[in-house]
C-alpha cells in the first residue's frame, strides 16, 4: 500500500544550492527586520505623541499589516504595484512586503514597551536638566529595547518563516529554490523535508545568537 | 532665592494651588507639611517647571520659571529634585546613574563626570556600590542614589518630594540622615515631608498646607509648640 521509495541523493547533490538560498532567506529577513525596527519605532512614537494625518497614516499601517494576510501584502507589492506599471524585482517585493508586515507588528511591540516605562522616569531625567530628546535616547529607549527584545526575536523568526511566501512571487529564496528543484525532480517530499530541517536550523541559530546577545546587552 | 507669588495651579477642573505666596532664602531649610492632596508635591513640580501653572509667578534667583524665553533645562540644573518613588534608572549602574547628567547636560569630560559622581556617591555613603545596578539596592540605598544623582549637577536648591514615604520604616533613617547632612552643609532645601521629627529638628521654617493654601508658616517652635491656626493644631494632633 505504501510503496513510495525515498530518493535523497538528488537533494544532497543540490544541498549547496539550498544552503545558498538559505543565506538569501536570512539576508532578506534580516534586512526587513532592520528596516522594520526603525520604521516600527517611528510608527509607535507617532501613534503615541502626534495627532493629525501622520497619526492616521501610522495607525492605518499597523492595522493593515496586522489584520490582513502576509501573502496579500506581498502580492500588493508584486501584482498590485505591477498593475500600476511599477514592476519591482522579486527580491524588492519580498523585502518591501516583509518590512511592511514586520514594521506593523513591531510598532505594537514598541508601543507596549513605551507604555511600560513609568512617566516618572522621564520626569526624573528632565529634572536633571536633560532635554526631551536626551531623556528618550538615554533613559526611555534603552529600557524599551530590553522590554521588546524577546518579542523582536520572535518577529525575526517570523520574518524568516514568512519569507517562504516569496516563492509565490517568483523569489528564489530557500522555499523558492526548493520548489524549483522539487518540480524538476518530482522528489517533492524529500526536498521539502530537507528544507524544513534547514529552516529549523536557521531559527535555532537565530535564537542562540539572540540569547548570547541578551547576556551581553542586559546586565541588569 | 525662590520667590513664589499668587500661584494658582489646577489639573482640569481640580484646583490644587489657590494663591500661594512664599519666599525661600538661600541656605534656608523649609519643610512643607499637610494632608495628602493639599498641593505640597504639586508646588515642587511647579518650581522646577515640570508642571505648567495657570496664574502667578515663580522666580528662581530672579529668573521666572514659566516665562516663555526661560531655558528650563539650564534652570533645572540649579534645582535638584528627589522623588517619592526614587526613580533610579534601572538600566545604568549606580555610577552611570550619577555620572550621566553631568556628562550630557553639564558637558563635563567623561573623567570629570566620573570624579563628580564618585564624590557624591561617597557623600551619601554608596562609595562601595558603584558597579551595582539599582535593582540590587535597597529602597533606602536607591533613594540615597537619587540624592547623589541630583547633587552631581551641583544644584543650589534641593527639592525633596516625600523622599521617605515609599520606604520601609527601617530604611527611613538613613535617608533622613543624608538630608540632615545636606542641611548642615548649608544647602537650600524645600522638603515636602510627613516626617514631623525631621521637620521639627532640621528646618528653619515649617509651612502647613491646607487645601491649596498656606494655612500657617513659621519656625518649627511655633508650628509644633504654639500653632496659631486651629487647623494646624488639628492636623498635628492627628499625626502624633
Amino acid at each position: 500500500m505504501f510503496e513510495y521509495n525515498f530518493h535523497w541523493r538528488p537533494v544532497l547533490k543540490n544541498l549547496p544550492d539550498l544552503l545558498e538560498a538559505g543565506l538569501v532567506t536570512l539576508e532578506v529577513a534580516s534586512l526587513a527586520m532592520v528596516l522594520g525596527i526603525v520604521i516600527g519605532l517611528a510608527l509607535a512614537l507617532i501613534r503615541l505623541k502626534l495627532r493629525g494625518p501622520l497619526r492616521w497614516f501610522a495607525s492605518s499601517w499597523v492595522e493593515l499589516a496586522r489584520n490582513t494576510p502576509a501573502l496579500f501584502q506581498l502580492f500588493f507589492f508584486g501584482f498590485g504595484l505591477g498593475a500600476f506599471g511599477l514592476h519591482l524585482t522579486p527580491y524588492a517585493i519580498v523585502l518591501a512586503g516583509l518590512t511592511f508586515n514586520c514594521a506593523g507588528y513591531l510598532a505594537e511591540n514598541f508601543r507596549g514597551g513605551f507604555q511600560a516605562i513609568p512617566e516618572t522616569q522621564i520626569r526624573a531625567a528632565r529634572s536633571l536638566g536633560m532635554t526631551s530628546a536626551q531623556a528618550y535616547l538615554r533613559i526611555v529607549i534603552p529600557q524599551v529595547i530590553r522590554i521588546v527584545y524577546y518579542p523582536i526575536t520572535n518577529q525575526m523568526v517570523w520574518a524568516v518563516l514568512i519569507s517562504s511566501l516569496g516563492m509565490l512571487v517568483g523569489f528564489r529564496e530557500l522555499s523558492g529554490e526548493t520548489q524549483f528543484f522539487a518540480s524538476r525532480t518530482y522528489r517533492i517530499f524529500e526536498y521539502f523535508a530537507v528544507t524544513a530541517v534547514l529552516y529549523y536550523v536557521i531559527v535555532k541559530i537565530i535564537l542562540l545568537v539572540s540569547r548570547l546577545l541578551a547576556i551581553k546587552l542586559f546586565r541588569y | 532665592m525662590i520667590e513664589i507669588s499668587d500661584l494658582y495651579k489646577s489639573f482640569g477642573d481640580l484646583q490644587v494651588l489657590k494663591g500661594i505666596n512664599l519666599q525661600v532664602e538661600k541656605g534656608e531649610v523649609l519643610s512643607v507639611i499637610g494632608a495628602s492632596g493639599s498641593g505640597k508635591s504639586t508646588l515642587l513640580y511647579c518650581i522646577n517647571g515640570l508642571e505648567p501653572i495657570q496664574k502667578g509667578s515663580i522666580k528662581v534667583d530672579g529668573v521666572e520659571v514659566h516665562a516663555k524665553d526661560t531655558d528650563l533645562n539650564k534652570l533645572r540644573q540649579k534645582l535638584g529634585m528627589v522623588f517619592q518613588q526614587w526613580n533610579s534608572f534601572p538600566h545604568l549602574t549606580v555610577l552611570e546613574n550619577v555620572a550621566l547628567a553631568p556628562r550630557i547636560v553639564r558637558k563635563l569630560p567623561k573623567r570629570d563626570a566620573r570624579d563628580v559622581a564618585l564624590k557624591q556617591l561617597e557623600h551619601v555613603g554608596l562609595g562601595d556600590k558603584i558597579e551595582s545596578y539599582p535593582g540590587a539596592l535597597s529602597g533606602g540605598q536607591q533613594q540615597r542614589l537619587a540624592i547623589a544623582r541630583a547633587l552631581a549637577m551641583e544644584p543650589e536648591y534641593m527639592l525633596f518630594d516625600e523622599a521617605t514615604s515609599a520606604l520601609d520604616p527601617e530604611l527611613v533613617g538613613e535617608v533622613l540622615d543624608t538630608m540632615r547632612l545636606l542641611a548642615e552643609e548649608g544647602m537650600t532645601m524645600i522638603c515636602v515631608t510627613h516626617e514631623m521629627g525631621f521637620a521639627r529638628d532640621v528646618s528653619d521654617r515649617v509651612a502647613f498646607f491646607h487645601e491649596g493654601l498656606i494655612e500657617e508658616i513659621g519656625p518649627p517652635k511655633q508650628i509644633f509648640g504654639d500653632a496659631r491656626s486651629e487647623r494646624t493644631k488639628k492636623f498635628l494632633s492627628k499625626i502624633r
